[in-house]
């Protein structure tokens, strides 16, 4: 479990977040929504650990220690990892050098890259020359050897085409153990298919003629996953993709709203930011 | 040759255009004697570890052939390849009658008064030649080793790929792990013939107070290929060189790649300069270097006289712990419809790129040695894999001592 309370952050002198608080349970994803500036990749890089960023109030729990002054490798090797947007690139470091540096577990990393679609790019020198795409799908199979327990994921769509964004979206599903089709309500393609959807319970699948249900509820799923994502998104694209439990709107350093992730990403699409921030505080 | 020696007298105390002056009287020229060695397997096992170092292969699996010479005495030299010559040069100057037409034909033994001790007190050195049509893919390897304490160690060594042939050389310099003080001068002369291919990488495995004065010069000619590579990362009081290479035959190309390492105490002052003299003529210049405290000088030059021509150098240097990188690219265009460019960038290892390691798990020493090993991998276009495994062999070695 992630446990965030009441924390507050500068970077150099300037606060950046004022109080957050937030709790992601085994097994839970969060969405993290919010204009440019409010502070959700600050938020992604406290909790990484990112020493520029001083956590001047509060706590942050993770597995039960407190790691709020812990060392960023030490949170690395606990199983906190992150997606990064702009990653360093670093010559003459090779892509596959550094999948092996954080492999745990003989992961094979070549059955990984393949499925990545990223064989040809584990001898080039680390995001050295990469497109948009080319970087999120090498952080995220950094991420997969790695094998994080907590994953933080920074605006995984962005720059990714669209052939690129459903391998994206699915192996965001697979990090988080999550399978994409399980809850229809859930993604804001088909929450809007089977609107009204502004219910939990109008999110539950239909039962089949057997008087089954063809998909695990969320629930069930919940008590067999353990893994925990938290993934920043700008243009909502993610959500067609990847289910969440959880949304929440980073407003001017503050969480100034909580609920279902679709839901929250059609009101910020309907009345903004700003009026979101409002109704949902 | 009686006018080269009067020469060479006349330039006897003729400093060096660059670097620091070296007072040779203070070097014993007084060799000890050393047996031959058939069988490399049976030195002594401080040597062969030091050799190692170097780039030797004492089993020799994987080598076209070897030339070991310890201070002034050639112990070992023989080719095991068809089309291969390996011969201490001593030998060949008195066997070799065509000999006479590369000795001393680029270098100038009044270049400064290194060059006039090689041809005063010369000692030995190799000739390594791969004869027309010849393609020796197989390293040949040679060592050039100081055992005496002291010992001012002068070489003379001739390397020639004949049309059409390829040939690739490891030349190690190393000293005994006893050797503190030392002295060695190396001449040598690269002869690239029509559409040869000669590859030479140099690893200098020295001691903290060695003086080293290599004085180089190749030629290339038509269609050939000249790749040159120098490995220089264990502590050296002083190494000064600037090896120059000229490309005089249509569409000669010639790459010359440095992996330098600047320990406190150390002084580098590496250089390369390449001309182009004929058309369709490229060439390259790559630098890495790296001071944990030295003082490294990081030279290159590259002269376009005709037209057509291109060059490129890179110079990159990180300072990781004290110490001063001089970066000091130079580039001459004489005529129109040249191309040259250079990038220099002197810096330190940027906090992002260890906190982005730190964050896959590594711990902060581990993602440092990461990133300096990924500093000094460069891709070096057509050297051989084995080579190439030599390479990243010797720095990985060093490497560890050095972090």
């Amino acid at each position: 479990m992630l446990l965030i309370e009441d924390l507050q952050v500068k970077l150099g002198n300037k606060k950046i977040l004022r109080h957050v608080d937030l709790e992601i349970l085994p097994g839970e994803t969060h969405i993290l929504f919010g204009p440019n500036g409010s502070g959700k990749t600050s938020l992604l890089m406290t909790i990484m650990g990112y020493p520029q960023y001083k956590v001047t109030g509060g706590k942050i729990t993770f597995k039960g220690e407190d790691i709020t002054h812990m060392t960023i490798d030490d949170r690395a090797r606990l199983g906190i990892g992150m997606s990064y947007q702009r990653p360093p690139s670093i010559q003459g470091l090779k892509t596959r050098r550094i999948i092996e540096a954080c492999s745990k577990n003989g992961v094979d990393i070549d059955a990984l890259a393949e499925r990545m679609n990223f064989t040809d790019f584990l001898d080039r020198d680390i995001n050295v020359g990469f497109s948009g795409g080319e970087i999120k799908r090498s952080e995220l199979l950094q991420l997969m050897a790695q094998d994080a327990d907590l994953a933080l994921f920074d605006e995984p769509e962005s720059g990714v085409d669209l052939e690129n964004i459903s391998l994206i979206g699915n192996t965001i599903n697979d990090l988080l153990q999550r399978d994409s089709g399980e809850y229809p309500c859930r993604t804001t393609k088909q929450c809007e298919a089977a609107s009204p959807c502004k219910t939990e319970k109008s999110c539950e699948p239909a039962q089949t003629s057997h008087g089954e249900t063809p998909f695990k509820t969320v629930k069930d799923m919940g008590t067999t996953r353990s893994k925990m994502g938290l993934i920043i998104t700008h243009t909502g694209f993610i959500l067609d993709y990847v289910t969440a439990d959880q949304g929440l709107v980073l407003y001017k350093g503050v969480v100034a709203g909580k609920g279902n992730p679709a839901e929250i990403f059609k009101q910020i699409r309907k009345v903004g930011y700003k009026e979101c921030a409002r109704c949902a505080a | 040759m009686r006018s080269l020696d009067k020469k060479a007298h006349e330039a006897q105390d003729k400093k060096a255009a660059i670097g620091p002056d070296i007072d040779l009287n203070t070097y014993s020229l007084e060799s000890p004697q050393h047996a031959a060695v058939k069988d490399l397997k049976v030195m002594p096992g401080a040597d062969k570890e030091r050799m190692a170092f170097a780039g030797l292969d004492i089993s020799e699996e994987g080598r076209s052939g070897t030339y070991i010479q310890k201070d002034a005495i050639s112990i070992h030299s023989g080719s095991h390849q068809d089309g291969l010559e390996i011969i201490p040069i001593k030998k060949a100057l008195q066997e070799m009658d065509w000999l006479k037409e590369y000795y001393w034909k680029l270098a100038s033994v009044d270049t400064d008064k290194y060059t006039a001790r090689a041809r005063l007190d010369l000692q030995n050195g190799y000739v390594i030649r791969a004869l027309p049509g010849k393609k020796i893919t197989l390293p040949a390897q040679a060592c050039l080793y100081l055992e005496k304490e002291g010992f001012s160690q002068n070489v003379h060594n001739i390397i020639i790929a004949e049309e059409d042939s390829e040939l690739h050389i490891i030349s190690g310099c190393a000293s005994a792990s006893h050797v503190t003080r030392g002295l060695h001068v190396g001449i040598s002369e690269f002869y690239v013939k029509k559409n040869a291919k000669l590859s030479f990488s140099m690893i200098h495995h020295w001691a903290e107070d060695v003086v080293v004065r290599p004085r180089s010069v190749g030629i290339v000619e038509k269609g050939g290929l000249f790749l040159s590579n120098y490995i220089s990362m264990k502590p050296v009081k002083s190494v000064q060189m600037y090896p120059t290479i000229y490309l005089v035959g249509k569409g000669a190309v010639a790459r010359s790649y440095s992996l330098l390492v600047g320990s406190p105490g150390s002084e580098l002052d590496v250089g390369g300069r390449i001309y182009l003299k004929a058309k369709d003529t490229r060439a390259e210049i790559v630098s890495r270097a790296i001071t944990n405290g030295g003082n490294i000088i990081s030279r290159g030059d590259i002269v376009a006289e005709v037209p057509g021509v291109r060059g490129h150098l890179e110079c990159h240097g990180l300072i990781l712990n004290g110490g001063i990188m001089h970066a000091i690219p130079e580039l001459k265009g004489m005529v129109d419809g040249v191309e040259l460019s250079h990038e220099a960038a002197v810096g330190k290892i940027a906090q992002e790129e260890i906190l982005y390691l730190m964050s896959r798990g590594l711990t902060e020493e581990e993602a440092t040695a990461t990133i300096v090993r990924g500093f000094l991998s460069v891709d070096i276009p057509d050297l051989p894999g084995p080579l190439k495994a030599e390479i990243d062999r010797a720095v990985d070695l060093s490497q560890k001592e050095v972090m």
